[in-house]
């Protein structure tokens, strides 16, 4: 459990363009445990996708690299299952099917039918999906759906679940709902989890340690803070608890004070209006 | 007893039972009634007015007279065929009593081409030339699809080739045709004209379609592909394909559209024994009939170009995964 499982190293990315390279996302260094539940929360377009989307393969880094059990990651691979933001279920396969395509692709070959079906009816078990494998994407709902995703990335049996902003697109009971089922399953299984969002109250309630990103471009992390809160956690009983509000402080106070975006973004836009007011008259 | 129960069924059942769904079919049915009530009484109307160097100019009753002359042809025709080969079977009973080792010869019957037999040459021709520009055009399109390079290579080509008039391709393909020596297995050579003609002209929006549907695959499928480490074919059969199914229909149903449309030209000046031609003969022919009897060809071509392009539909409804979406 203590030994580093998942390292970051300097990890950068920068694009070439005709005024020399921009450079997005710099020296983010970070070790996470195995069973470890991470979080990576900041303002919009501070590269939190791009360094999950390093992690997942599906981005190179242009410097630094990523490290999982002294293997470095170059490519996506079915040992860092994504959920992503907006489910990417294939609309045309049943729930069932889309989980089943998982589980074929990652044992290729060494699990028969039987054993294929049972570990597909029991991960949609695990996030109580079991009443609509045949259903397709289409007919259920948005939280269902994120289920799916998340039952068909578990199914994969990840040594890390990488998810991008999973429940951000839902409305606030089913994320809610969600987050409790996240939870309990990640105690089930002690898989490591990164995962971004937006949300303050989820990233404190759902982590381990919250990885606070600074604003881009040339993003990185800014502070690291670890959650010491008991498991198993309950949102209601937390509500109340001064450990659980000081720690939701902290982030608030490092994105809206330390790291303010909205706030400035408003401002420029009050002067402009108040510079064109002032050249009008 | 099993269908009794299904969901479907009893959906089924209310829906026709329902008076609603009755009186809807009512009206629906009305509406398009009226409609072609009004085309022919303008039809009417207007032919009474114009003549024409063959006389006035058909109305409905003309070309409805037509219609049935040219069942009646047809009718005899086929009467024609049953007695010849009814004669052929007596004649072969003779042969045999006379000596039973006798040679017997199979004669074919050289039907004279009818309305209806020209209907199926120009189905079987413009079918053909339909699947051999779809079995190019589909893959290609795949191809093209998957790679923004070819892409690149490919697209003048097409916006190059795409507004060619069949009447434009058909002396080179004429001239190509008859320069090969073409075995019997191809069939006749304005056969074969006319379906290179029709397969030149109905490529193209299957082809851009199906590479337009192939390169716009969500990137978040994408992603799911290469998480998943899916396998070149794996990636094309489950991913490319069934999100750009869509796509390559409507291209599909617009390549057919085309096809019917070119195969009538070809068929006038390939003398192809099909619907084009027959509308050229009675051209020539300029009979007192003539005119009626194009009239009724006219409406043939468009009633059968509907009914092509339903079935189009109808198949894309069976192979497209998205049932909810309307397609017209």
């Amino acid at each position: 459990m203590q030994k580093t499982h998942l390292e970051l190293t300097q990890v950068g990315i920068s694009f070439p363009t005709e005024k020399g390279p921009f450079v997005a996302l710099q020296n983010v260094n970070l070790h996470i445990k195995k069973g470890e539940f991470v979080s990576l929360i900041g303002h919009s377009g501070c590269g939190k996708s791009t360094v999950l989307n390093i992690v997942a393969g599906l981005h190179q880094a242009t410097a630094g690299g990523v490290i999982l059990n002294h293997k470095e990651v170059t490519e996506p691979g079915p040992e860092r299952a994504v959920v992503f933001q907006n489910h990417s279920l294939l609309p045309w396969l049943t729930v069932y099917q889309n989980v089943e395509l998982a589980v074929k692709q990652q044992s290729k070959g060494k699990k028969t039918k039987a054993e294929i079906r049972d570990w597909v009816e029991h991960n949609l078990a695990l996030v109580h999906m079991s009443h609509a494998l045949d259903k397709r994407p289409g007919e259920i709902s948005g939280g269902m759906k994120q289920r799916v995703g998340i039952a068909r990335a578990l199914a994969m049996q990840p040594e890390v679940l990488l998810m991008d902003e999973p429940f951000g697109a839902l409305d606030a009971l089913t994320r809610a709902h969600l987050q409790d089922s996240l939870m309990e399953i990640q105690a089930q299984l002690n898989t490591t989890v990164m995962m971004i969002t937006h949300d303050v109250d989820e990233a404190v309630l759902l982590s381990d340690r919250i990885v606070m990103m600074t604003n881009g471009p040339a993003a990185t992390i800014g502070e690291i803070l670890t959650v010491d809160l008991p498991r198993p956690r309950h949102r209601l009983q937390l509500a109340d608890d001064p450990t659980y509000n000081h720690y939701r402080h902290q982030v608030l106070s490092f994105l809206y004070e330390k790291q303010r975006k909205v706030e400035d973004l408003g401002s420029k836009r009050a002067e402009k209006q108040q510079q064109k007011t002032q050249a009008s008259a | 007893m099993k269908i009794l129960h299904h969901p479907a069924f009893h959906q089924w059942q209310s829906q026709f039972s329902s008076t609603l769904f009755w009186r809807k079919q009512l009206k629906q049915s009305l509406l398009t009634f009226s409609g072609l009530l009004v085309f022919v009484l303008c039809w009417q109307l207007a032919s009474s007015q114009i003549q024409t160097s063959l006389g006035q100019f058909p109305g409905p009753t003309q070309a409805a007279a037509q219609w049935s002359q040219l069942v009646d042809e047809y009718q005899a025709e086929q009467q024609r065929e049953d007695a010849f080969y009814q004669r052929q079977l007596e004649r072969h009973a003779a042969l045999l009593a006379a000596d039973p080792q006798a040679e017997l010869p199979n004669l074919p019957y050289r039907a004279r081409p009818t309305f209806f037999s020209q209907i199926l040459t120009s189905l079987q021709t413009v079918l053909t030339g339909f699947v051999l520009a779809s079995l190019i055009a589909i893959p290609l399109g795949i191809l093209i699809g998957l790679s923004s390079n070819l892409y690149q290579v490919f697209n003048p080509l097409i916006q190059l080739f795409k507004p060619i008039s069949p009447l434009a391709w058909l002396p080179l393909v004429t001239l190509i045709v008859s320069s090969v020596d073409l075995s019997a297995a191809w069939g006749s050579r304005s056969f074969v004209v006319s379906v290179c003609t029709v397969m030149l002209c109905s490529l193209w929006p299957t082809l851009l379609n199906t590479a337009v549907g192939v390169s716009q695959v969500p990137q978040d499928l994408l992603n799911v592909s290469k998480v998943l480490r899916l396998s070149w074919w794996r990636h094309l059969r489950i991913i490319v394909l069934p999100s750009a199914v869509p796509m390559i229909f409507t291209g599909l149903r617009l390549s057919l559209g085309i096809a019917w449309m070119v195969l009538i030209a070809a068929e006038m000046l390939a003398q192809n024994p099909g619907l084009g031609k027959f509308v050229w003969d009675e051209f020539q022919n300029g009979s007192s009939n003539s005119l009626s009897r194009i009239c009724v060809a006219v409406l043939v071509i468009g009633l059968l170009g509907f009914a092509l392009d339903r079935l189009m539909l109808t198949l894309q409804r069976k192979v497209n995964w998205d049932k909810s979406a309307v397609s017209r």
